[in-house]
């Protein structure tokens, strides 16, 4: 957040404002549980189709494995009982994005901290920041407390992208939405089509899930977590 | 690399075995369960009353249209209706309603008609098109006087499933919806037994559980209390599925 310069290792930084951390934890049960609850739906009908329709005489673009009982919510497949934690958590998930994306307009989260500079999207910076990403260096020794280019691609793709896919294929699914907002369908052609994208959107947010808390243990778990639940944050050593 | 899978591996651990323990408090699991009453008030919030649900062109329609559920209620009662080809059937319709009577298959085809080409989404997630036509639910139950003032309309089925009578119901507002039909005719044909003969309803907004098949009497009601187990169908009263099934 606040880009000060030359800040010497161990000096504290506070680094997210209560409302991003509130809404990263929000966010992270969400997702647990919509993943767990929606992998539980998946079993119901484990195939995937492109287009309008789609069903066990048609062609499958996707044969989905069963996924197993520890990955699902509940364990032991029960469709009504997953369904009711996915669609209570899908409205956790869309109001709490909705707010998180009107507060970070407002007090300039966005436009500060995830604004790609003059710069950044070159081939030479990108190129730099994957070697430093390799050589597990994270911070920029001038502006230690700003995301790198990797970091703002990442959390970009999944807040303006990924998240916005998987809510709105979501409604595309839905009978009651296609009636209220028919142009869902025209937008992703078609509800099986939809449900096609639903399913891959949340293997994407899986993978930088994956990759988020991979990065964090590399960063360093105290420092990071801290910063995370308390805003403090301290620039690491070189 | 080991303790950090263990950590992972044991706090979803936890989250699962917590999330199996939460649905079994009573107050958790109403919380949980409220979602429903949240999806239909934002849904008809912004729907509006008479918003169709999508209807397709003739070549868009699924090559095969997967029967589900009950493919043949099989009972003595049915059996001796189909093999009179339903000269016999009659559709008793009643409760709160000024003039509660029955209707004869020929009744029901002499009513003006929709014909609509919709989209059935079963709650498992796949979907099928198909054309369907009969007269507006709407129609049926003004014939009867059914009163403005109930509050739902229950339809019971020829079938048991699971050896219980099948039945669902919907609210008013579905109930005289312009799509809202009791289909007589699947593609262009009279309904096979497969798909629901001989009478079946569409509600077009909602998921395929709520599309009664074997409809065999329909009753309008102020209350779901004392019907069944109470929850307003067979799928809502044994597995938990939401009555109200627009998502």
């Amino acid at each position: 957040m606040s880009l000060s310069m030359n800040a010497p290792p161990g000096t504290p930084l506070y680094r997210h404002r209560w409302p991003t951390r509130l809404w990263h934890w929000v966010n992270a049960i969400a997702i647990i549980i919509l993943i767990g609850s929606g992998l539980g739906i998946s079993n119901a009908h484990p195939r995937l189709y492109w287009g309008q329709y789609g069903a066990n005489f048609d062609y499958a673009w996707a044969s989905l494995p069963r996924f197993p009982a520890w990955l699902t919510i509940p364990a032991s497949y029960n469709l009504a009982i997953s369904r009711r934690w996915h669609l209570f958590f899908a409205l956790v998930l869309a109001f709490g994005l909705l707010a998180y994306m009107i507060v970070s307009v407002v007090n300039r989260h966005f436009q500060r901290d995830l604004r790609f500079r003059r710069g950044d999207l070159t081939r030479t910076s990108l190129w730099a920041d994957i070697r430093a990403h390799l050589d597990f260096r994270f911070h920029d020794p001038e502006h230690p407390g700003a995301y790198n280019v990797l970091q703002k691609l990442s959390y970009v793709g999944i807040l303006f992208i990924a998240l916005p896919l998987v809510i709105l294929t979501g409604l595309a699914i839905s009978p009651g939405m296609d009636a209220a907002w028919p142009w869902l369908l025209d937008l992703f052609g078609g509800r099986q089509s939809a449900r096609s994208i639903h399913f891959l959107s949340m293997a994407a947010i899986a993978l930088f899930t994956v990759v988020h808390l991979v990065l964090v243990i590399l960063a360093g778990v105290g420092n990071e977590l801290r910063s995370i639940v308390t805003g403090w944050w301290k620039v690491p050593g070189e | 690399m080991i303790a950090r899978r263990t950590l992972i591996a044991g706090g979803a651990g936890l989250m699962l075995a917590g999330c199996e323990k939460v649905v079994q408090v009573p107050a958790a699991r109403a919380i949980l369960f409220a979602g429903e009453d949240m999806h239909r008030g934002l849904q008809r919030a912004l729907q509006g009353r008479d918003a169709l649900a999508p209807e397709y062109r003739r070549d868009q329609m699924s090559p095969i249209f997967r029967a589900n559920g009950t493919f043949n209620p099989n009972t003595p009662d049915y059996n001796a209706l189909v093999a009179d080809k339903f000269a016999g059937y009659r559709l008793a319709v009643g409760g709160l309603a000024d003039a509660p009577r029955s209707f004869t298959l020929v009744d029901l085809a002499s009513m003006p008609a929709r014909r609509q080409i919709t989209r059935h989404d079963c709650v498992e997630g796949w979907s099928a098109i198909g054309e369907w036509q009969g007269p507006l639910l709407g129609t049926v139950l003004k014939a009867a006087g059914v009163w403005r003032s109930a509050r739902y309309v229950v339809f019971r089925c020829f079938d048991l499933y699971g050896g219980q009578p099948y039945y669902e119901s919907i609210d008013l507002v579905d109930a005289f919806h312009p799509q809202t039909i009791l289909a007589l005719a699947m593609n262009g044909r009279a309904l096979d037994v497969a798909h629901g003969a001989p009478v079946r309803l569409r509600v077009e907004r909602q998921l395929g559980y709520k599309h009664a098949k074997y409809v065999q009497s329909i009753e309008a009601v102020a209350t779901l209390d004392g019907i069944g187990k109470g929850k307003g169908g067979y799928w809502e009263d044994n597995v938990d599925y939401d009555w109200y099934a627009g998502i």
